[in-house]
């Protein structure tokens, strides 16, 4: 009797799974709560038939399978539907997500908040604002921290003054623009980069090499726009805090208002402070600046579709001061004695700057726009016993005109820039007053041939009373090569003069002597520098299991026809003189990038640098250039549940051993080695998204906690012959832990 | 240095001088689907000569152009069109090439708008 019972009950089993097989699953959403909960009479239907049922109270459904159909359609008024591929009878759970949610998640998964174009000419890195909010980024100098292509280095030892790096190449090579109008130059070349707030930026475009004729000749390894945010397009309200371990503050707000559809006015403000007398190293100097920064800024915007007009006006006022040396210094009573080492750099800086743009209504590749510029920038400091004051004017002001030639396979822009340099420098008891005036025309032509093959070919003439009469050429070609792959290749030529003191004005903070061997050109004696910058770069974008993988390498040269030295090589001097023989700089540099799981990217970068330079003592390396930089960063950000999301990010650099200046002349307790150790640098930050409108982060920076043994050379005697913070090459400062909060509506 | 000055002047006049010239707005409707027939509609008619500027929008159908008229005319960009595959109004495609259209492309089918064109 059993064993007819089981055998009844096996073959009601095999009959149940042979001929009538059932699909079954459960339909959820998330609630208020964030908790999922059943969803009811949703529709599951085979695709492209109308074989269906509905889910029952709880959200379970149960369908006939049926081999015909392969993939299930779950549907449900005001949820995005699902389409689900049937390769097992239990499906398990099904989330649906809100129709509004799901559009948002659309929007910021289609864009990566870095970008390398296949299409632009240009070899051009976009980086978005998300991409800075994964740094502690409270200024520009620091949201380059998770973006390989830009190096960070510090300046010195004392003045912890963040710089940049490209191609193996300083600042001054570089290009700096906010909204494509020059920025970070002259007398701004050290501290400019902390002028300009992380928040204000809305993004920032990085090209490599040789740059584009339009913003001028100076640029020699490449360019960095930074575009700040718009009154129209802005959020109204902005606020953001932060703090460190440090006693480091930072405050940000902006406040937005539209006047009209077309009109925007915007209002925004920074302010930070260093307050923390940090000595962690027990050199007796402190490990980071003593600070005070305002900064103001007042933006108006004007964008008529209708009549083809826009315009923006600027206004921005900056005070920066900064107290720096040793920790018992006091600048009432020992400001240039030799009781207490100590510095003081006192910064106001205003700059008022307006564009004006055209779009012809009926002809819209034909435009004409108009930018100008006017700053003020006036730094007093003192660095021990050495005085040091700069005041720059600039004016600069730039008109463009944009058309075809026979059809927009053709383009062109051609111009005229107007720009005029006034600088006045008091060196300890020498002035230096020069004037630079330039005038000068540009000529681009763009070729598309719409098969994948694209150029662009620049000229520009200039005549400047420094520089003499000079033609800056620049050319960029692209070629499509097969699926999602381009070939790109530049070169291009840029001069410039140099501001000997304020692009080096870490030498004040050493008994160095101050050496120049002119030979007679405008800037100190010295002739200005060019040089020659050639590139070719290959990237592919490939999908490899479902996910965007995309690789790229690029390898640029910098050859120098003329250049100053900056010779740190005897430790009792630094010497400026021009190029006798060689220098160029090699770069080579690959990435790679893939999405691993989900939402989890992963970047990766290899770069390797051979800079290389004749000095009065030889050939040899640039001194304090890493060999190579390995980078990894690590993101992932958690699906965003009613509005909420978990945002983690980790970066690690991994960085070469570098060149150390000759100090052998030195006593052998002030001798150094000939190279640096390689180390590695860890930054993480978690963000916590509450809402739309608010969220909180943590990170640390250098939480390896590696730090420079030594950095400053005879500390214990800053006003003997020995004393040296120039030869810096990793960080004062160790682990530094914050928190921050925005808010904005 | 004066030369090259004049130069680039005289371009700049010569280019300005250029887009005074006839530039005549035309609108009419090409058939196609999605943004691949975007690209190929665009790039077919920008080729020919005095067309100077195209835009195709793939959900109104619409195709712009700004030409001059001396140099070209509707009939001569339809027909350039129409021979990369998609119809107009007095222009129909040849079946050789239309057959050749990627398939989200063919747009004679009504179903194939609802085809995925995200991709493209």
């Amino acid at each position: 009797m059993v064993r007819s019972y089981t055998f009844l009950l096996l073959l009601f089993f095999t009959f149940n799974c042979f001929s009538q097989l059932q699909v079954t699953g459960r339909v959820l959403e998330y609630n208020d709560k964030g908790k999922t909960i059943g969803l009811p009479d949703v529709n599951v239907y085979w695709l492209s038939s109308t074989i269906g049922t509905t889910t029952d109270l709880s959200g379970n459904f149960k369908i006939p399978f049926n081999k015909d159909y392969k993939f299930l359609v779950v549907s449900s008024i005001g949820h995005r539907s699902d389409t689900i591929p049937v390769n097992r009878p239990s499906l398990g759970n099904i989330v649906l997500y809100p129709n509004v949610v799901l559009e948002e998640v659309i929007v910021e998964k289609e864009f990566a908040p870095l970008q390398k174009s296949l299409f632009k000419v240009q070899n051009v890195v976009a980086v978005d604002g998300r991409e800075m909010l994964k740094a502690a980024c409270c200024n520009l100098s620091e949201s380059f921290e998770t973006n390989p292509t830009v190096d960070v280095n510090i300046s010195d030892a004392i003045l912890g003054a963040k710089q940049v790096q490209m191609l193996g190449l300083n600042s001054p090579y570089l290009m700096f623009t906010q909204e494509n109008m020059p920025s970070i130059r002259g007398a701004s070349q050290v501290f400019g980069l902390s002028f300009t707030p992380g928040s204000w930026i809305e993004s920032i475009q990085i090209t490599k090499g040789a740059g584009s004729v339009l913003n001028g000749f100076e640029s020699i390894s490449g360019h960095i726009n930074s575009e700040l945010v718009k009154p129209l397009a802005d959020k109204r309200f902005f606020v953001n805090m932060y703090a460190n371990n440090y006693e480091r503050y930072e405050f940000n707000s902006r406040v937005n208002h539209n006047i009209s559809d077309f009109l925007g006015v915007g209002f925004y403000i920074h302010a930070n402070l260093r307050n923390g007398h940090i000595d962690r190293n027990k050199d007796s100097f402190l490990d980071t600046p003593l600070a005070k920064q305002v900064n103001f800024m007042n933006r108006w915007q004007y964008l008529n579709p209708e009549n083809g007009w826009v315009s923006y006006l600027n206004m921005q006022y900056l005070s920066d001061s900064k107290e720096i040396g040793q920790s018992d210094f006091n600048p009432d009573t020992d400001k240039l004695t030799s009781n207490s080492w100590g510095s003081e750099i006192n910064t106001s800086r205003w700059d008022l700057s307006a564009k004006v743009g055209y779009v012809f209504p009926d002809l819209p590749y034909q435009s004409f726009g108009f930018q100008t510029a006017f700053s003020s920038h006036d730094q007093n400091s003192f660095y021990g016993l050495n005085l040091y004051d700069i005041n720059q004017n600039a004016f600069y002001s730039n008109l463009i005109f944009n058309s075809i030639i026979g059809s927009t396979q053709h383009k062109f822009k051609t111009g005229l820039s107007l720009t005029h340099d006034g600088y006045k420098e008091t060196v300890n008891s020498s002035s230096f007053n020069r004037n630079d005036n330039t005038i000068g025309a540009f000529f681009e032509y763009t070729y598309d041939n719409l098969e994948g093959l694209s150029f662009e070919a620049g000229i520009r003439a200039d005549h400047s009373n420094n520089l003499g009469n000079f033609v800056t050429p620049r050319f960029h070609l692209r070629q499509s090569l097969w699926d999602k792959a381009s070939f790109r290749a530049s070169f291009g030529r840029g001069k410039r003069g140099t501001n000997i003191f304020s692009e080096n004005q870490q030498l004040f903070a050493s008994s160095r002597q101050i050496v120049i061997n002119g030979t007679g050109g405008n800037y100190y004696g010295l002739r200005p520098e060019k040089a020659w910058n050639y590139g070719v770069s290959f990237i592919q974008k490939l999908y490899l299991w479902n996910r965007v993988l995309d690789f790229s390498i690029d390898f640029y040269r910098t050859s120098f026809e003329d250049q100053i030295i900056v010779d740190w090589e005897n430790p009792r001097e630094i010497a400026f003189y021009n190029l006798d023989g060689k220098s160029r700089s090699n770069s080579l540099q690959i990435d790679l990038n893939y999405e691993i799981l989900q939402d989890f990217h992963l970047r990766t970068t290899y770069k390797y640098f051979d800079v290389i330079a004749d000095y009065n003592s030889g050939r040899l390396t640039k001194p304090l250039q890493p060999s190579y930089r390995f980078f990894v960063n690590l993101g992932y950000e958690t699906q965003k549940k009613y509005e909420r999301q978990w945002r983690f990010d980790i970066t690690s650099n991994w960085l070469g051993k570098q060149r150390l200046p000759n100090t052998s002349s030195n006593p052998e307790a002030y001798q150094l080695p000939t190279h640096s150790e390689g180390y590695v640098l860890v930054n993480t930050q978690i963000t916590r998204v509450f809402s739309n409108k608010f969220e909180l982060y943590i990170g640390g920076e250098n939480i390896g906690n590696f730090t420079q043994k030594e950095p400053i050379l005879s500390s214990n005697n800053p006003f003997g012959p020995y004393f040296d913070s120039t030869i810096l090459y990793g960080p004062v400062l160790g682990n530094t832990y914050y928190a921050g909060f925005r808010y904005k509506i | 240095m004066k030369t090259i000055l004049f130069a680039v002047f005289t371009v700049m006049l010569v280019s300005i001088g250029h887009g005074q010239e006839k530039n005549k707005s035309v609108t009419f409707e090409i058939k196609g689907n999605c943004g691949m027939c975007k690209n190929r509609i665009e790039k077919a008619a920008i080729k020919i000569k005095g067309v100077k500027f195209t835009s195709w929008n793939a959900d109104t159908k619409e195709f712009h152009a700004i030409i001059d008229e001396r140099k070209c005319s509707i009939s001569d960009i339809k027909k350039r069109i129409a021979e990369v595959g998609h119809d107009s109004e007095g222009f129909t495609a040849p079946d050789e090439v239309y057959d050749n259209l990627p398939e989200c492309c063919k747009y004679r089918d009504p179903a194939s708008i609802h085809m995925d064109h995200g991709k493209h």
